[in-house]
């Protein structure tokens, strides 16, 4: 069987449309997102709220999931 | 290559374990200690909450429970249970509660009342206890407080395991006195250092 070039593809990067958002005065800071975070791009900054990393998150919503309060959505970036 | 778990990640197996001695002998309850000092130490001297994001067998256990054998229907917590007049209110009542607690151990300790073998569930139903009660050298304060103890732990599981069936598997985690009282640490040191 003959494989076909992908051509075209060189030099793209890949741009999430999607990122989650934290509200921070309503976050409980328990923790429950950064172990299901695959990029790690979330995490808890001192012991107050957790905070995302909008350079690296991809907006899979697992957070969002996980949260047990409930105030992670996910959102469309700008 | 699945990632082989880190020591922490089998803290539920304590959590669980302690439920069950305090069935066998309720002096095991003073153990309980361990999940109120070193959260609070952590958040004193460190300004985190690794605590209840790491070490926290209760949190490990709900999300076994919750999680993987699927207990959890995993729908969104009820809003007011997040606001802050829940959780702060539900604080004071919790701290309230321990202080009557610590109260009753006193009057046992000084003779003015006697020893009560009952396990008070959800600080309503008293629940008799005397088989656990095996080590009758100790002195009756100190069982007093073991089974005042070992009452609040056993109110909060199952106020946990409630609120974990209903809404999500760490649900408790939201409302949990122990969590409102170090993040409310580590907000105040946050802002001192700012």
């Amino acid at each position: 069987m003959e494989h076909k070039k992908i051509t075209g593809m060189e030099g793209m990067k890949f741009k999430p449309r999607k990122k989650a958002v934290v509200h921070r005065a309503q976050c409980v800071a328990c923790g429950s997102c950064t172990k299901v975070c695959p990029l790690r791009a979330i995490k808890i900054i001192r012991g107050a709220y957790a905070a995302v990393c909008e350079k690296t998150c991809v907006g899979c919503g697992k957070c969002r999931v996980a949260c047990s309060a409930s105030v992670i959505r996910v959102e469309a970036r700008a | 290559m699945k990632k082989k778990a880190d020591w922490y990640e089998y803290l539920w197996i304590f959590s669980a374990l302690y439920i069950v001695l305090g069935f066998v002998n309720i002096l095991f309850a003073w153990l309980g200690m361990l999940c109120f000092v070193i959260p609070l130490l952590i958040a004193l001297f460190k300004g985190e909450k690794s605590y209840c994001n790491q070490y926290c067998g209760r949190g490990q256990l709900f999300e076994l429970l919750g999680n993987r054998l699927g207990f959890s229907r995993k729908k969104d917590i009820l809003p007011f249970i997040r606001s802050s007049w829940f959780r702060y209110g539900f604080l004071i009542f919790f701290l309230a509660m321990f202080g009557n607690m610590v109260y009753s151990t006193y009057l046992v300790f000084t003779g003015t009342s006697e020893l009560k073998q009952v396990v008070t569930l959800l600080w309503t139903w008293k629940l008799p206890w005397h088989w656990a009660h095996t080590v009758t050298a100790v002195s009756p304060g100190v069982a007093q407080f073991a089974f005042g103890f070992y009452s609040l732990m056993l109110t909060s599981t199952l106020l946990g395991l409630i609120t974990m069936v209903l809404f999500k598997p760490r649900s408790w985690c939201v409302y949990c006195p122990m969590g409102t009282m170090t993040q409310t640490i580590c907000k105040a040191k946050s802002c001192r250092i700012q």
